[in-house]
């Protein structure tokens, strides 16, 4: 039950939700929910995917509606109907998916939608306000920058600097260290350091206990849509806060045997290609990996892993070099032949490329197995089969699903992560690109997809892990090539590779020592953006 | 006050169908006003309206007749803008079938057996549909012309090519506009007054098209680029064949709505040919959702408007432009009606009085400012009432448990805040 504790300030909570519950189509998304938050507190919200975090959060930001229960800010009732009102009530949401306009500038961006702007706002005196909330709160961005030209840590900042613009008091932060860098989140860190010593309170979404345990004064845990704990940080431990989440006692142990590489799958020789705003991506690019073996790329992002993992798929024309799948040249094939030929891609943007929002869980899972028979026969698909296979792997991989006909936007985003990893990795046959694959999964689904990974490893496959996480990269790859400005620094064995080494060829010094032929040192000019 | 449009948390199944049938009341109202303005008793007006497309059998098949047509080009178009193709070209399309259609019935005859000019000119109806489709298409597909300019342009090139053909090149010696009429054995044969077979072909290509749409590859890829195109180049589909495919299905059934007109209504290419049926096929699939089956029940609906639209000229003596305007006028509010599909509209008052009309039009359901505080339970299993004491005083009224929030209505007051 509800372990409640009195925070040891005399004041009374800032917000409180009281027996909130909300229901969608046959889920129960969040059940008589109760929330305090203190000013001048970190609270961390935590739960298992689909658990029911970013409904309750949404309620707050008035996207949705409660179908009972209430709010109080500073004690007084609040209806809080449209997201308009929740600014008026100090409260401030920063989403998963970033709400910016990339053809705006940043200052454009924060006061885009204020409602009592001037009709020619002055610019000038925005652009200062900005500057100077950035310094006080060491969110660095130029105001003047155009948003497409941002990478996400700093499309983040400006989301968190719109809020603060804004005078909120209670920022929500959705997942926000699911898309940065280790490094990214340690600045963020300290940026919640700051708000809070100004006596801002802050929710904040994570599925990294290491974050929780970093960031919080306070951990509310979420199961099933109910609160099943409430507790100071200082009293817990990530073992205690997974249980709880869970409901049962995780394992954080991974079985990995060692690698028996056979006949290269994946090979890349001297590989060129551009970004899309037509800038060198990769350069000089060669890699190779085997069957029965996990090729980690590690490396800032940014730094060409995304480009890599479209140039495996099909997805980007290669300028120069040569691509080779199984010993077959692929150099200029579409993504169709890259399908053919046995390629599976786990993509980072998920919504964006991974699924298809609008159409059916169902539909989803088979986006890669419809072409071919039992699913579909001349061009003629079969729907029981393809309602069967879709509820098979909806039961292997988990999937909160009300049913398998609702839509893929309705799901929670470790969900529609999952829909995705289903349907990927039940395709593979030779190579998979997985980029970012445990991103949004909570603790035991990124465990289930470790060992997915190294299943597919020990089935025959080889596997391309893109991740910016260095203990995953240790624990699941077994060699790590790590990529700086579009060149490989260096390539390591998995065993031998430390952290520092790692972080030291990530941020551009190739390791004499150890790092191998296809790092070029000497040619570091020319740093793009 | 204040009007709100808040997007539906969910998809509504109530909606859907609430939503045509209040926009089509709304219609009906709007047209009243029109046609009191214009000295019309709008309940004998519309009566005459209906009582002209169903209350005779000449009515009925008069509607028959103009179904066809928007049926066919309807579909085209719906198929187009599954993928997000915008081909608003189908008159353009139908007016080269008809083209097509007469040239081969009128001029292949004598050298083919009889019995292969009606299959042969419904093909060449087909063909000339869908070549004036393609271009647009392949234009897109490989150069990324945009494809609303080119159907568009199009359109007037056939026009006005067929007036050239019947005003001219083909024009029989004693008209002074149309060409001669093909021979017998060209026929679509006739299945009541005017109306003509082609009113199997159309319904056999809607079931068909709407079996497409659900069990087939392409079906399922035109989904997926129509729903997200990053996807679909993810997920292996070749987007520029199907767009090539697809608009040339497109224009081949709308070509065939012209080579219908020719070969089972004229029997002749001459002036009439378009008059705008390829137009109104936007609206009607869009109206009907791009569905092939709800594309033939809102063309028969649309032909009926028609229909009626002309009768109440002679009945009600009134203007002839009455009857266009009053089309139009019904027209509106069915289309502004289907953004109610995804959103919700709100009131709300100063005082932070709010009230939040779903599923309905603001005209039918004023009454629901619930101002007075009182709270009251409409069944629903999950429905909750409370009445709160803060700030002018507020009630809530919910109804609908089980869809969740998608049929509630609600009137709360923001207490608290300044
Ligand atoms: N708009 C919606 N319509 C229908 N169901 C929804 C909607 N939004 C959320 N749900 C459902 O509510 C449940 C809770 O979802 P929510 O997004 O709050 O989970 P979460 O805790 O944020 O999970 P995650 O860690 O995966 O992001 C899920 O089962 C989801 O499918
Ligand atoms: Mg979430």
């Amino acid at each position: 039950m509800t372990a409640r504790i009195t925070q040891p300030t005399v004041s009374p909570p800032v917000l409180q939700m009281r027996s909130i519950t909300k229901r969608f189509p046959g889920v129960l998304a969040n059940d008589r929910v109760d929330l305090d938050l203190y000013a001048g507190e970190v609270l961390a919200l935590l739960g298992e995917n689909g658990a029911g975090k970013s409904t309750l959060m949404n309620i707050l930001a008035g996207l949705y509606r409660p179908d009972a229960g209430e709010i109080l800010i500073q004690g007084r009732p609040a209806e809080i109907h449209a997201p308009r009102d929740a600014a008026a009530f100090g409260i401030g949401m920063v989403h998963q998916n970033f709400m910016l306009v990339p053809t705006m500038t940043v200052a454009q961006n924060i006061v885009l939608g204020i409602a009592d702007l001037a009709f020619v706002p002055d610019l000038g005196a925005i652009e200062t306000r900005i500057r100077e909330l950035s310094d006080r709160y060491g969110l660095k961005v130029d105001p003047r920058a155009y948003i497409w030209q941002l990478g996400v840590g700093e499309q983040q900042r400006v989301e968190i600097l719109k809020l603060i613009y804004r005078g909120a008091d209670i920022v929500i932060l959705d997942e926000p260290t699911a898309v940065l860098t280790p490094q990214e989140a340690q600045d963020l860190g300290r940026i919640l350091a700051v708000m809070q010593a100004e006596g801002k309170s802050i929710v904040f979404i994570t599925h990294k206990m290491a974050e929780v345990i970093a960031f919080s004064d306070r951990v509310c845990v979420l199961r099933q849509g109910r609160v099943v704990a409430t507790k100071r940080t200082a009293d817990t431990n990530p073992r205690e806060l997974a249980r709880l989440m869970v409901g049962r006692e995780v394992l954080f142990r991974l079985d990995k045997r060692p690698a028996q590489p056979g006949d290269p799958v994946l090979t890349l020789e001297a590989v060129h290609a551009n970004n899309d705003k037509g800038l060198p991506a990769l350069r000089d690019v060669s890699l190779q990996a085997r069957q029965g073996e996990i090729l980690g790329i590690a490396g800032v992002a940014g730094n060409g892993q995304q480009e890599l993992a479209e140039v495996v798929t099909g997805l980007r024309p290669i300028k120069r070099g040569k691509l080779l799948i199984n010993q077959r040249d692929l150099t200029h094939c579409t993504s169709l032949e890259a399908i053919h030929a046995g390629v599976s891609h786990i993509p980072a943007d998920r919504v964006g490329m991974g699924s298809v929002g609008d159409m059916p869980v169902a539909d989803n899972i088979v986006m890669k197995a419809y072409r071919m028979p039992p699913l579909a026969r001349q061009g003629v698909l079969n729907r029981r089969r393809i309602l069967d296979f879709a509820r098979a792997l909806i039961d292997v991989f988990q999937i909160a699903t009300p049913t398998p006909q609702t839509h893929v936007k309705f799901l929670s985003g470790g969900n529609i992560q999952k829909t995705i990893l289903a349907r990927e990795i039940d395709a593979c046959t030779d190579l998979l690109v997985a980029v970012y694959p445990s991103r949004g999964l909570d603790v035991g689904a990124t465990e289930a997809v470790r060992r997915r990974l190294l299943e597919q490893r020990d089935e025959g496959r080889a596997v391309l892990l893109v991740s910016e996480d260095l203990d995953e990269l240790r624990t699941v790859a077994d060699r790590i090539a790590v990529l700086y400005e579009g060149r490989v620094m260096g390539v390591v064995n998995a065993e031998e590779a430390d952290v520092e080494t790692l972080g030291l060829m990530m941020a551009g010094a190739s390791d004499p020592v150890i790092g191998d032929a296809a790092a070029d040192p000497g040619t570091e000019g020319g740093r793009t953006q | 006050m204040k009007l709100e449009l808040r997007k539906r948390e969910s998809i509504s199944r109530r909606a859907a169908i609430v939503v045509p049938l209040a926009s089509f009341g709304v219609s009906l109202l709007f047209g009243a006003i029109l046609l009191i303005v214009s000295g019309a008793n709008p309940l004998q007006t519309y009566a005459a309206m209906a009582g002209g497309a169903f209350g005779s059998v000449n009515g009925l098949t008069e509607v028959l007749v103009k179904s066809i047509p928007l049926i066919l080009t309807g579909l085209g178009v719906a198929l187009a803008f599954r993928m997000r193709f915008w081909n608003i070209g189908a008159e353009g399309q139908l007016t080269m079938g008809a083209v097509a259609a007469a040239g081969v019935a009128l001029f292949w005859s004598q050298g083919m057996p009889a019995w292969t000019i009606l299959p042969l000119s419904l093909l060449a109806g087909c063909i000339a549909g869908a070549v004036w489709a393609g271009v647009p298409a392949i234009l897109k597909a490989f150069l990324n012309v945009d494809e609303t300019l080119t159907t568009l342009m199009l359109n007037y090139v056939a026009v006005l090519y067929s007036e050239h053909l019947y005003y001219v090149a083909w024009r029989a010696p004693n008209y002074n506009s149309g060409t001669e009429r093909i021979p017998e054995f060209a026929w679509l044969p006739r299945i009541a007054g005017r109306a003509h077979a082609g009113i199997f072909i159309g319904l056999a290509i809607a079931v068909l098209l709407w079996a497409v749409f659900r069990y087939t590859r392409w079906g399922f890829e035109l989904k997926i680029i129509g729903a997200n195109p990053t996807a679909a180049r993810y997920l292996g589909i070749s987007i520029a064949r199907n767009i090539v495919v697809t608009l040339l299905v497109s224009g081949a059934i709308s070509g065939l709505a012209g080579a219908g007109e020719v070969l089972g209504l004229t029997r002749r290419l001459q002036q009439g040919i378009s008059v705008g049926y390829g137009y109104t096929a936007i609206i009607i699939a869009w109206m009907a959702q791009l569905n092939p089956l709800g594309v033939v029940l809102v063309a028969f609906l649309m032909a009926a408007l028609a229909v009626g639209g002309d009768q109440i000229q002679m009945r009600m003596r009134l203007p002839a432009s009455v009857g266009v305007v009053l089309q139009g006028m019904l027209l509106i509010p069915m289309l502004a009606g289907s953004i109610f599909r995804e959103y919700s509209l709100h009131v709300s008052r100063a005082r932070n009085q709010e009230s939040r009309i779903e599923n309905r039009e603001d005209t039918d359901r004023q009454e629901d400012d619930a101002v007075d505080g009182e709270a009251a339970e409409t069944g629903g299993a999950n429905g909750s009432s409370r009445s709160r004491g803060t700030g002018g005083a507020a009630g809530t009224l919910r109804s609908g448990g089980t869809e969740g929030s998608a049929g509630s209505l609600r009137s709360g007051g923001t207490g608290g805040s300044a």
